[in-house]
């Protein structure tokens, strides 16, 4: 990838200006050139909002606040200090991404539902800050004897002009954005949080530049607003009209995609205006109208914007693919890119002490103490509830310990986010297998890839070393939906090695196989294990595992029952006592 | 007031208790309300037998079986869709699509509003209306408390209208299938539960129930058709208060957000009191999502 998508798409944007400008030199009506200059701002929002909601899948209802403030500034800004756009644009644009920040620090504490309100609550107690500030209406003075000073041109040619400049130019940051590593992380963020988290990605960290970003673009929309319009009223730039438009361009259009909150924008835009323009007199709602039908229809219809609908028409039964995949060619078995160079054999990389953790009134992991050893592959095994995915779960991070501490290489993890013990070399898979489903199987072994390094090629060569190893190179441009079990399975821990890990966590790898594909799978393991990675697996096949292992971990309502060697377990009364019950024990 | 925040934070929570949809049409809904005792209001007004100080409550109350059968109509036609088990297999559990579709509704009835209501703020009144019990004199003889006898007899009605939907979900057939929905709709499906028709019904009680709160609210202050957004801010914040999806809790949260907007009228420029109110929720929202009468929960 590549080098060649990004190509192409400045290709198209380029085109796309281009036949803007012609068009609009064609055009002399002014009225038609001022929408012609109103469609790239909504183009921007909506590719603003895109930019954040449609990559991360976290609904902002409060783009307005951003938009707003752009427009504030630059119109109080003429009017106090007679700063002229070409300095006051760029502040709104610094303005609306500090105020994407503050307002993301907060709100990111929030999911789902909850983040979609408190977004709506911040344009509207703005907007009636603003109005009580007294700013019910700021009009920017004329300048008309400096005109480019303080873009205010006579000919609405100049303004289309620039508008279009704003529009390019965000097209050309999206572009870069859906091809680096903050699209991609942002897309994993989307299809699955916690995976993402688990696999090494900072959640916060992108969720925080991606909505500073997306602000920043949304205040550089509304400076420019206020420029164009020549007045701001708070209604009309901090009102629920501008988020809903953002949101409803890009829905319109196809979310997630370069182009849909653009063809969003060109087609309901004009649309209304021109409706409202004709209209207005006798039904002074009808742009709301319009917009709301059209959003009610676009879900109801094509609940992925009109884009992704027209795609799925011309190429039927494809699977609608997000990221940017390109194969890579050769799938360098260069398994030194995964090898972990470790000094001492019996050292101990691991140590759990007193561990606990209750929900309510059961204790799902109870004073718990036991030892991992440097390159040993160690199996964690006790009954149902016995608290085995619990403790994996205390292990990487995602859920916090009541009690008890856990030392990897020496170093504490208690309080850590899951990403930060993925990066010092912890790395799981799941039992109920998280695959990113619309990316495809080597795009998501790439987003483990780069915990170690932010070049795409490095991601790549890792992610390409890891796939060959675990055998997927066939499945490698599948998406993540369409794997089977096994391949699901293999799929995890490829992206699981890609992040270089000292230890993986395994849950339950070979549950639901056939004695054939556990067979394989045992083979794959080996091999893991042969780059010199301490292998920690939960497993309920004995049988499997005794083959494997060097020791066992015996859990049992929470607590240590027992470890050592495979032969000592078997054999050992309490483990079959709580496996078997105490009648078997006797029979025994 | 804070009885009928009260009443249409209930209304929001039955929708998201059962359905766990975020609707943004509810300000919208409570506008309908508003209007549909409005308009009776001039209509019948005129005859002698409709003369009465009880018309207006009476309005008040036939809003909420009117607007009931509007949300029949639009959850069988529209949020149907989107929501229950059609959702599953949409992104996100069709969070997505519920929030923007509900967004959706919310700007045509808006703006629909603005065309067949007009924009020019309206109200239900009469002469109870202006006219107060006054309590006291009290304290040293010079304060005397005031108490807006259309208010009162709006917050008793509210009380009421709460209580017995209460009744209706704890005692009733009905209620206990709602509720099951509510828990666990596959489990309800497996029981034999028409699992969209409780979803619609719940639509249909959650708007109607919020639509009496408008209605009650039309007689005491005038309004416009964009009334709405302002007040599914207000709806949320009390709702969130009592926690998502507890009606009791939803009450308290609206009484409560209803006084404090009162109280911060007195010390506060009358523009930033529903800024005080957008940042209580902000507050809350942020530091107790789960809400101070709601079980603790996790806030995905």
């Amino acid at each position: 990838m590549s080098v060649s998508g990004v190509r192409k798409d400045f290709l198209h944007i380029a085109l796309f200006g281009l036949v803007y400008i012609v068009l609009a030199a064609l055009v002399s009506n002014s009225y038609y050139l001022l929408i012609m200059t109103i469609v790239p701002v909504w183009a921007v929002m909506g590719l603003s909002w895109n930019l954040f909601s449609g990559y991360s899948g976290l609904i902002s209802f409060g783009h307005a606040a951003f938009f707003g403030l752009g427009a504030y500034l630059v119109a109080l800004c003429m009017v106090v200090w007679e700063l002229n756009p070409w300095i006051t644009i760029p502040l709104a644009t610094l303005a609306g991404g500090v105020s994407g920040l503050l307002v993301g620090i907060p709100t990111f504490r929030l999911r789902g539902h909850y983040f979609a309100l408190a977004m709506l609550a911040y344009p509207l107690a703005l907007l009636y800050i603003f109005e009580w500030l007294g700013y019910q209406e700021v009009a920017l003075p004329m300048n008309r004897k400096a005109p480019l000073m303080y873009m205010q041109f006579e000919n609405p040619f100049y303004y289309v002009l620039l508008g279009l400049l704003l529009l390019l130019f965000t097209l050309v940051i999206t572009t870069l954005i859906s091809h680096s590593r903050l699209g991609m992380s942002l897309l994993a963020i989307k299809l699955d949080e916690d995976a993402a988290e688990a696999v090494g990605i900072n959640t916060l960290y992108w969720k925080l530049v991606a909505i500073t970003i997306s602000a920043a673009l949304a205040g550089a929309a509304g400076g420019f607003y206020a420029v164009v319009l020549l007045v701001v009223t708070p209604l009309a730039v901090f009102g629920m009209l501008v988020s809903a438009q953002a949101l409803i361009f890009a829905m319109f259009g196809g979310v997630g995609t370069l182009w849909g909150p653009v063809l969003g924008a060109i087609i309901l835009v004009p649309l209304s205006e021109i409706l409202y323009a004709r209209y207005a007199a006798d039904f002074p709602g009808i742009q709301g109208v319009i917009y709301g039908v059209a959003i009610i229809a676009v879900i109801l219809f094509a609940p992925e914007g009109i884009l992704w609908k027209v795609r799925s028409l011309l190429r039927p039964g494809q699977f609608r693919m997000l990221g940017s995949s390109a194969s890579v060619a050769d799938f360098s078995a260069d398994e030194s890119l995964l090898a972990v160079t470790h000094d001492d054999r019996n050292e101990t990389i691991l140590e759990v002490s007193d561990l606990s953790k209750a929900y309510g009134g059961l204790q799902a992991t109870d004073a718990l103490s036991f030892k991992v050893r440097q390159g040993e592959l160690l199996g964690i095994i006790g009954p149902n509830g016995a608290g085995k995915t619990t403790l994996f779960n205390l292990l990487n991070g995602f859920v916090k310990p009541d009690k008890g501490s856990i030392h990897f290489q020496n170093k504490a993890l208690l309080n850590l986010r899951p990403n930060r013990i993925c990066a010092m070399g912890i790395a799981r898979t799941f039992q109920v297998a998280k695959p990113f489903t619309h990316l495809s199987v080597l795009d998501n072994v790439i987003v483990g890839a780069y915990v170690h390094t932010s070049s795409r090629q490095a991601a790549g060569q890792i992610a390409s070393a890891a796939i060959a190893l675990v055998g997927l190179e066939q499945q490698c441009d599948l998406p993540g939906a369409n794997l089977t079990n096994k391949e699901l399975r293999l799929m995890e821990l490829a992206r699981a090695l890609a992040s270089k890990p000292s230890l993986i966590l395994v849950d339950e790898i070979l549950a639901g196989l056939d004695p054939e594909a556990m067979q394989e799978m045992l083979v794959v393991l080996q091999k893991v294990r042969a780059l010199g990675i301490t292998i920690v697996i939960i497993e309920h096949s004995m049988q499997a595992m005794v083959q494997l292992v060097d020791r066992f971990v015996v859990l049992d309502h929470g607590a240590l029952l027992a470890q050592g060697s495979p032969e000592e377990i078997v054999k050992n009364p309490a483990v079959i006592e709580a496996y078997l019950g105490k009648k078997w024990l006797e029979n025994a | 007031m804070g009885a009928m925040y009260g009443l249409m934070c209930v209304g929001l929570t039955i929708i998201f208790g059962v359905m766990r949809v975020i609707n943004f049409a509810q300000g919208e809904f409570m506008m309908l309300g508003m209007y549909f005792a409005y308009f009776c209001f001039a209509w019948f007004g005129t005859y002698a037998f409709f003369d009465g100080l009880w018309f207006p409550f009476l309005l008040a109350l036939l809003a909420g079986p009117a607007v009931f059968l509007v949300g029949l109509v639009l959850h069988r036609l529209l949020i149907n869709a989107v929501t229950g088990r059609q959702a599953s297999q949409l992104e996100a559990q069709g969070h997505y699509a519920q929030l923007v579709l509900t967004l959706g509704i919310a700007l045509v009835l808006q703006n629909g509003g603005l065309f067949l209501f007009g924009s020019s703020p309206v109200s239900v009144s009469n002469e109870l209306s202006y006219s107060a019990w006054e309590w006291g004199p009290m304290i040293g003889e010079r304060v005397s408390v005031f108490v807006n006898q259309a208010q009162t007899i709006s917050a008793i009605l509210a009380v009421f209208v709460v209580i017995g939907f209460g009744l209706l979900m704890a005692r009733t057939r009905l209620g206990k299938s709602l509720r099951a929905s509510a828990d666990n709709p596959d489990a309800a499906i497996y029981m034999g539960i028409n699992v969209d028709r409780a979803h619609r019904l719940a639509f249909g009680f959650g708007v109607g129930i919020t639509a009496i709160g408008g209605g009650l609210l039309a007689s005491n202050a005038p309004f416009q058709p964009y009334i709405g957004t302002e007040y599914v801010i207000i709806m949320y914040a009390g709702v969130v208060l009592g926690g998502l999806g507890s009606i009791r809790g939803a009450f308290l949260g609206g009484l409560s957000i209803g006084v404090l907007q009162q109280v911060s009228a007195i010390i506060l420029p009358n523009q930033l009191q529903n800024t005080v109110i957008f940042i209580c929720f902000l507050i809350i929202i942020l530091f107790r999502p789960q809400g101070f009468f709601g079980k603790k929960d996790r806030t995905a």
